[in-house]
């Protein structure tokens, strides 16, 4: 048993960290757009750091749940509700047969993400159970999740050790203006002074042209040098900003493609690739140049940081064992 | 100044190992040979290594390898000396159906060259091509090394959606779709492989550094391949000779 889908939402998908050691032979990555959402939200349930959670767009979708299990929803807030009653988030909560889970637009954010304690019970394709939809494999039938889906659980994980320590402060995804970090490259040398100059200092704004491939942003233009926008097609890395000749930049995200000519001005780093995709229309964008090994050093912060969660979650203490939070938490179990 | 080979970071989780800025054999020849000894090096971090026409994306981890690290690693890799002497060129064949409704523009592509259709099929089939790189769909190959006389342009508005398994001319390139798409190349044929197959555990039957020949069958072995493939019993043909020089 498992979940059953009443309204698909947008775009809902399952995802992974994405399917990788196939990009040689043209294979898109796919997995989520936001890796830290998707850490959390498997870190609350105990779940292994890269188990397959749903995904999810602009408008999330409704599910029924067949059997029991235990969910933690975490990325942009689509107002979850259980039962029409309203659940936190961030946290681990109790589903139970027969609970309907319902999601609405993103309030804020882009992005949505469940983990099971369960896990989804849907098939690995080359090594991943990300959805690839453009080569439809993978996920569910390799496509978005419609009305009437189901999606069986793999393991009947209905209870989990330190229950009520399962939960961590919700990440908001409101600020007009977002700074993201960039390290220059591997084309910033197809650029005059000029144009990197305008591309550090000046804003941009996220436009609605925006998915899983790629981000457009519009803002100031940016100009080439003599050697122009195009290049010898090559690999593109998760977070290049290409920059054709109309001067906008494009964010390569999960589902881009392989390879491309286009010129990359800079890449996003690994740790600010998440804030950047939780950007809704219109937000402000300022890019900041910081080093490799400066990039590095956050990359593994982060890392520990989840660290510190599992920490905390296993040796609770008097901060996250709030008696009257404890006590609304726990009421699940006896519903 | 001679700036190739040249190590450039992608962000924090790739770099790119960039050896020419132009399309040829020997840098190809090149970049299978770096590609080889790197992958012998088993580097515990490196999660994806993706060779392009003229360079090479390194992803990884830093959490296993730092970026000073994998910079010397792959600059060692550099001084390895080329092993030329041990490849030999590994050639796959494509059936390939020039006829009917396989081929749509084949009588086009004959018309624009001043050749019969005959002379197309043989000159088009006639050759191992290059794969220089895959990319655009999965195992969509850039092949080099088409006769100058097939060189045919685009069409002038692309197909809204070719069949799988097309084979086509776009200007001086010649390739095939493993997979239904949008496109704006000639089709001169067909082939009932499967060239993307995710059942198997190689899906793609060829990498980069590996060649093509396309072999003409009538459209009655095209039907019995396509039995076979539906069968998951069909083989690819798959040959190795000694690289020319």
């Amino acid at each position: 048993m498992g979940i059953l889908f009443l309204k698909g939402g947008l775009f809902t998908t399952v995802q992974d960290i994405g399917r990788t050691g196939y990009q040689k032979s043209g294979f898109h990555v796919s997995g989520v757009m936001d890796k830290h959402s998707f850490m959390l939200a498997n870190l609350l349930v105990d779940n292994p750091e890269n188990e397959a959670v749903l995904e999810f767009t602009m408008i999330g979708p409704t599910l029924k749940f067949t059997s029991d299990t235990i969910i933690a929803i975490t990325g942009g807030d689509f107002s979850p509700k259980i039962n029409g009653k309203e659940v936190p988030m961030y946290t681990a909560i109790y589903a139970h047969k027969n609970d309907i889970l319902e999601f609405q637009y993103a309030r804020e954010g882009s992005w949505g993400y469940v983990a099971f304690s369960s896990r989804l019970d849907v098939p690995m394709a080359m090594g991943s159970r990300s959805t690839d939809t453009k080569c439809r494999i993978g996920g569910y039938h390799g496509r978005k999740l419609e009305k009437g889906d189901q999606i069986w659980f793999r393991a009947k994980r209905r209870y989990l050790p330190s229950f009520l320590s399962r939960t961590i402060p919700q990440e908001h995804f409101e600020d007009p203006l977002v700074k993201i970090r960039v390290v220059m490259g591997p084309q910033d040398d197809y650029f005059t002074a000029e144009g990197i100059r305008t591309f550090l200092e000046e804003e941009y704004t996220v436009t609605s042209d925006c998915d899983r491939m790629g981000y457009r942003l519009d803002g100031p233009y940016i100009a080439h040098n003599d050697r122009g926008a195009d290049i010898i097609s090559d690999g593109i890395a998760p977070g290049s900003i290409q920059v054709p000749s109309n001067g906008r930049p494009i964010v390569m995200l999960s589902d881009r493609q392989t390879t491309g000519g286009y010129t990359k001005i800079a890449t996003i780093i690994s740790v600010d690739i998440p804030k950047l995709v939780q950007c809704k229309e219109q937000t402000r964008i300022r890019f900041e140049k910081i080093s490799v090994e400066e990039a590095q050093k956050l990359y593994l912060k982060e890392l520990e940081s989840y660290d510190v969660i599992r920490q905390k979650i296993h040796h609770p203490c008097r901060e996250v064992l709030d008696p009257r939070q404890s006590a609304k938490r726990i009421a699940g179990l006896f519903e | 100044m001679n700036r190739y080979p040249q190590i450039m970071p992608a962000g924090d989780c790739a770099v790119v190992v960039e050896f020419a800025n132009e399309i040829s054999e020997t840098i190809n020849h090149t970049i299978r040979n770096y590609v080889s000894n790197l992958k012998e090096q088993k580097i515990h971090g490196i999660n994806e290594i993706i060779p392009t026409f003229r360079s090479v994306l390194v992803q990884y981890d830093p959490r296993f390898i730092s970026y000073g690290t994998l910079l010397c690693t792959l600059k060692s890799v550099l001084d390895m000396p080329q092993k030329t002497s041990d490849f030999s060129r590994r050639v796959v064949e494509i059936p390939v159906c020039y006829e009917g409704e396989y081929a749509p523009d084949i009588a086009y592509v004959a018309e624009h060259a001043g050749l019969t259709v005959d002379e197309v099929i043989n000159i088009h089939s006639s050759k191992e091509y290059l794969i220089y790189m895959l990319g655009f769909q999965p195992g969509f190959p850039y092949l080099g090394g088409l006769d100058e006389r097939l060189f045919t342009p685009r069409l002038a508005v692309p197909r809204i959606k070719l069949r799988a398994g097309s084979v086509g001319i776009g200007g001086e390139q010649t390739g095939l779709y493993p997979l239904e798409s949008p496109g704006g190349w000639q089709l001169i044929g067909t082939t009932p492989v499967k060239a993307y197959n995710p059942k198997k555990e190689n899906p793609i039957p060829y990498e980069a550094g590996d060649y093509i020949r396309f072999v003409p069958i009538t459209g009655e072995e095209f039907t019995e391949i396509e039995e076979l493939e539906k069968a998951e019993q069909y083989e690819f043909r798959i040959y190795h000779t000694a690289t020319e020089k």
